[in-house]
Parts: structure tokens; C-alpha cells; sequence
């Protein structure tokens, strides 16, 4: 397996590129034999006083080349740098094997707005794909960026690129016990981290609700776990569940009522679901085993879970209203911790062989189970909402990093933070509001 | 036989406290849990339990039993330090313990919290079997986010799998 990759070191990238002094530096991309689609960004041309505050072109160029759909040919290769529509040639781009071409432009208007401008050729039939213009403010100028690069995705690939996107994770400095726990949010591409809650004590699973305004999740911040929902927005948060027990691993119904959870309230840990208007509970499983970890499929009418009841944990799956589960995996020591594929049709999970804790994907329909991380202490995986790309989190040099492999497990980057562990990552699903937010007009 | 129970607590009672005294210095572990202790052992031990004394003693002294990977099975040797402890509650009525479940770092997070409750539940079974009353046994679990090792090692993984016993 490993014969099969190459290696890229992108190291001292964007973070010295951005100027900003975020807590993440994305600095290795690890890339299987097959490339992507060639695709040629002309370094967008900035036109006011002073460095540009954010290079759009390079946010879009990381996004693209993450999901592993592209190779973004490298700008040194150029034989023209055209950023007007007129002068492009298409035989320069031809000669570079590149099927597709970005050219565009960052305008200051004063008052910290910009005008970002846009075109996406097919450079084969000598069309445009796309163009816009947006006119944003200097804060917004990296959520541009990755729109543009959702658009070029869509455009190349008839698919919705997720990069407008944001994650959840959780991150401690110092030890477990002395240390500050954190729940954190950034942009898809780790950048512009908000913290969402501090503790002294664990925080666990945050979980999206579906229309991405809320997190869910476990804290500890009463000395023992007790499940929350969190407004991102505006911070307001309310307790939802404090039974005597485990309070754990939340997980929002696709229509955002109701909440599966692991309680082991009648005594041993059991998976419920609890309509969040009434606060009705209704329990779905019932073994003396661990059961734990439920996943909604997409169509909310069937949970997965993970049970050791035939002794080692192992996936099942159950009718949301309960009833009988059957098993789902038969391969490997250990299975767990299931969440969906957007489409319904697969999971990503953590799978183990000898003790080598690994993210897998499992077919639904054929059962068909493939490992895609070589690494040994891999967990948390979530899909980006386009199913394209799995987020995680593993260690490397004895610290927790979040890392992303594209579904087919052709590519994965780091994400690398200057401080402390950074795990239990979540892919936020769509977010209307920041689609919406910057409001571009075609070219 | 009830005579006889009391008996063996009264002898343990008094052992238990020269073993703590000793010990919470030494691990630093569940803090305070030796200052509640002390002061609360009642009369004094009997001279009857000068066989394997240091022994009782040492098992008092520990307030940490491990665990094999995604086991919640009590070894030989656990079970003689949960025994001890459960003979010393059952001489001091008026304690509570609490018994912490902790697992490694490998396997899920949220399956791990089920585990590390489930660790802290078979010290608790025993101990209610061993005559300590329900009422006064508690359990948390914190599954694997409070490791007291925090290399990636067998040797660190073992020290994590644990029940901590405080009271």
C-alpha cells in the first residue's frame, strides 16, 4: 500500500501566505499514484496599496487539490499569467496539459471591501464555465475563496464541492487533568478558529444539527458527562440530558427534532432517542451489552450503532422506532463509531485489525468493507456533506492531529496545529447562511 | 457470623488508616481523599489481624486497580485490593466511595465511556457484594479523557485502564 504514494511536503504554506497567526497550518499532503483533473490559477492579480490581505487564488488553489479531485499545476510552469478575459490563450494552457483554467483579480475599494472577480475556462473547447464578482468585506474574503472553489468543483466535477463548509473539533492543551479543554469551530480548511466552549474538564462528540446553527455535545464541566446543545451564532446553550449515568455520543435526527444518545440510566449504556420539543425518551435498544455511538441514516428512519453484545464492538443497525438490529460487520476485531454518507449508500467508520485503529468506508448494499488510513490510531470520522472527503482525527509524533482522506482514499492532508491535541472532528453540513453571505454576480 | 464480620472489620479499620496515611503521600492520587479518611477510622484495630497486617496495609495503600484491553474482568490481584477496601468501608459506615472507570487511549472515544462505566460497575458489584450498601457506592465514568500516561505505549496504555477508588 504504501509503495503506492508519494509524498509532498507543502511545509511553511499558507500559513505565512495568509499573515495571520491562526492556530492551524495545513503542511502535508500525502497523494496516491493517480492525479487529478490538471488544472491551471493564475496567481489573481491585486490591484491596491500594500500585500494583499488574504490570496484568494492559493485558498482555492488548497481546496481543490485537498479534495483530490485536482492537481493544480504549479505557477511556475506558466507561460502566461492573463487575469482579463481577453487575454487568455488557450494554447498556453493546452501546451500544459491543463484542461481547465482560473484567472481573476482582487480589487481594494477602500473601507476594508474588495472586489473579487472571477473565470473558470474549459480550456479544450475554449468555453467559460463560470464567472462572478462578489463585493465583500476583508473578513469575508476566505469564505469567497472557498465558494469559488464549490463553484469550480461543481463546474469540473457535477458535483457540490464542500469547501464553504465549517468543522467542529475539540482541543486541550496541558495534561487531561490539569489542562483547558476547548470546542472549537473553523472554515472547512482549519482556518479562523472560534472557540464555542472552555472547560477545566473533558469536553466529547460534538455533533451538527442539521441546518448548522447548534452543536451538540458532551462536557464534563459537572464532574461527569451531561449532553448540551449550543447555539454558534449567538452562544445561548441549554442542558438536554443529565440522567444518572452516561450522558454521550448525541446525535441530531436528520429533520434536527429529535436526538439519539447513549444513556445508562436504566443501567447499563443503551441507545434512546429524545424528541427535543417534548422531551419524550424513547429507548431503542435493549442488551445487556454496551450499545453506544448511534448514526441517523439520511432518511431518518434507521440507526446505526456499535455493540459489543457479540463480544467485541461490532456495527449494527436498528428501525429508529426500535425493535430488532441486525449486525453489519463481519470483517475485523473492532468496528464503531458509524456516521453516514450523505447519500445513505455507505458509512465511515473506525475499524480495527491487531490493535491498528484505522478509518474505513462500508458499503450498505454489498457489505464490502475497505480501509483507507495506514496509520494506527485513527478515529472520529465524519463526511464532508458532499460525501466526497472524510475528516479525522490520529496522531502524529505523540500529538492529536485532524487529517482529511478523499472518500476513495486517494489523497489525505494533515491539518497541523501550533499547540496542543486537537481531536473528534465534525463535518458541519451546508451552511445556507454563509452561501449566501457574500452574493456574487455572474461576469 | 455477624460477630464474626465485624470482627474482621474492626481489624482492618484500624490497619487502614496507617496504610493511607502513608500512602496518599507517595501516589498523590485522588486528592484529599486522605484527609477524609483520617479522623474517620473509628476504634482502634484489634490485635487479632497480625497475620498478613503489612499485607492488608499494602492493599489499602493501593486505590487503583488495571484492566486488560476492552476488559472489564477483575483479576486476582484487584480483587484482593477491592476486598480490602470494601472490609475497610464496611467498618467506617460513614464514608461513600466513588469509583472512577478509565480505559486507554485506542478504541472510540464514546464506546471507551461506556467501557470505563462499565469497569467502575464490576468494582461496584463486588463491593455491594462484599456488604458495602449501595447507597454509599457511586460511579463516573471518564472512558478515556483523563489518562494519567500520555505516551502512546503499552506500558502508559495499562496505567490508563483503571477503576480509581476514592473516598
Amino acid at each position: 500500500m504504501m509503495g503506492r504514494w508519494t509524498r509532498l511536503w507543502i511545509a511553511a504554506g499558507l500559513m505565512a501566505l495568509s499573515g495571520a497567526s491562526h492556530a492551524v497550518l495545513t503542511i502535508e499532503i500525502t497523494r496516491g499514484a493517480e492525479t487529478g483533473q490538471p488544472i491551471a490559477i493564475v496567481p489573481f492579480k491585486f490591484d491596491g496599496k500594500g500585500a494583499p490581505p488574504q490570496v484568494v487564488s492559493d485558498v482555492i488553489g488548497a481546496d481543490l487539490t485537498r479534495s483530490g479531485r485536482f492537481e493544480v499545476l504549479p505557477a511556475k510552469d506558466y507561460v502566461s499569467r492573463p487575469h482579463e478575459d481577453k487575454d487568455v490563450v488557450f494554447k498556453d494552457w493546452r501546451i500544459l496539459k491543463a484542461e481547465a483554467l482560473v484567472i481573476g483579480g482582487v480589487r481594494a475599494l477602500g473601507n476594508k471591501q474588495y472586489q473579487v472577480q472571477f473565470r473558470l475556462y474549459d480550456v479544450f473547447k475554449e468555453t467559460q464555465l463560470a464567472g462572478y464578482r462578489y463585493t465583500v468585506s476583508e473578513s469575508m474574503l476566505r469564505t469567497v475563496a472557498h465558494q469559488i472553489a464549490d463553484i469550480i468543483h461543481e463546474k469540473l466535477t457535477g458535483e457540490p464541492g464542500a469547501f464553504n463548509t465549517r468543522i467542529a473539533y475539540v482541543t486541550q492543551d496541558g495534561t487531561a487533568r490539569t489542562g483547558t479543554h476547548k470546542l472549537q469551530i473553523a472554515d472547512s480548511d482549519g482556518f479562523n478558529p472560534i472557540t464555542v466552549v472552555s472547560s477545566r474538564e473533558p469536553l466529547m462528540s460534538p455533533a451538527w444539527s442539521p441546518d448548522g446553527q447548534q452543536l451538540a455535545y458532551v462536557s464534563f464541566e459537572q464532574k461527569r458527562s451531561k449532553v448540551y446543545l449550543q447555539n454558534v451564532i449567538d452562544g445561548r446553550r441549554e442542558l438536554v440530558a443529565e440522567f444518572s449515568g452516561i450522558n454521550s455520543a448525541p446525535a441530531w435526527s436528520p429533520d434536527g427534532k429529535q436526538l439519539a444518545l447513549t444513556l445508562s440510566k436504566d443501567g447499563n449504556a443503551e441507545i434512546y432517542v429524545l424528541t427535543l420539543r417534548s422531551r419524550a425518551l424513547r429507548r431503542i435498544t435493549n442488551d445487556p451489552a454496551i450499545d453506544t455511538e448511534p448514526a441517523w441514516s439520511p432518511d431518518g428512519r434507521t440507526l446505526v450503532f456499535t455493540s459489543d453484545r457479540a463480544g467485541r464492538p461490532q456495527l449494527y443497525r436498528v428501525s429508529a422506532d426500535g425493535g430488532r438490529a441486525t449486525r453489519l460487520t463481519f470483517e475485523g476485531e473492532y468496528n464503531a463509531r458509524a456516521s453516514y454518507a450523505p447519500d445513505g449508500r455507505s458509512l465511515t467508520l473506525v475499524s480495527a485489525y491487531r490493535n491498528q485503529f484505522r478509518i474505513a468506508t462500508l458499503r450498505l448494499d454489498s457489505g464490502a468493507l475497505q480501509v483507507l488510513t495506514d496509520t494506527t490510531l485513527d478515529e472520529s470520522p465524519s463526511f464532508a456533506p458532499n460525501g466526497r472527503m472524510i475528516l479525522y482525527a490520529t496522531e502524529v509524533r505523540g500529538r492529536g492531529v485532524l487529517a482529511s482522506i478523499s472518500a476513495e482514499g486517494r489523497t489525505r492532508q494533515l491539518y497541523r496545529f501550533e499547540q496542543g491535541d486537537v481531536r473528534e472532528p465534525a463535518w458541519s453540513p451546508y451552511n445556507r447562511e454563509l452561501q449566501q453571505a457574500p452574493g456574487g454576480a455572474k461576469e | 457470623m455477624k460477630f464474626r464480620m465485624l470482627w474482621i472489620g474492626l481489624a482492618v479499620a484500624g490497619l487502614g488508616l496507617a496504610g493511607c496515611a502513608t500512602t496518599d503521600k507517595k501516589e498523590g492520587e485522588g486528592a484529599g481523599a486522605g484527609a477524609e479518611t483520617s479522623g474517620a477510622g473509628g476504634p482502634g484495630g484489634a490485635g487479632g489481624a497480625a497475620v498478613g497486617a503489612g499485607a492488608r496495609a499494602d492493599l489499602l495503600a493501593k486505590r487503583v486497580v488495571y484492566f486488560d484491553f476492552d476488559s472489564t474482568t477483575i483479576d486476582d490481584e484487584s480483587r484482593s485490593i477491592i476486598e480490602a477496601h470494601a472490609a475497610y468501608l464496611a467498618a467506617n459506615p460513614a464514608l461513600k466511595v466513588r469509583l472512577s472507570g478509565h480505559c486507554d487511549e485506542r478504541g472510540t472515544r464514546e464506546y471507551n465511556l461506556a467501557l470505563g462505566e462499565r469497569r467502575a460497575q464490576s468494582v461496584e458489584k463486588l463491593v455491594r457484594v462484599l456488604g458495602v450498601a449501595a447507597s454509599r457506592v457511586s460511579n463516573v465514568s471518564y472512558g478515556e479523557e483523563k489518562p494519567v500516561c500520555a505516551e502512546h505505549n503499552e506500558s502508559c496504555w495499562r496505567q490508563n485502564r483503571r477503576v480509581e477508588i476514592s473516598y
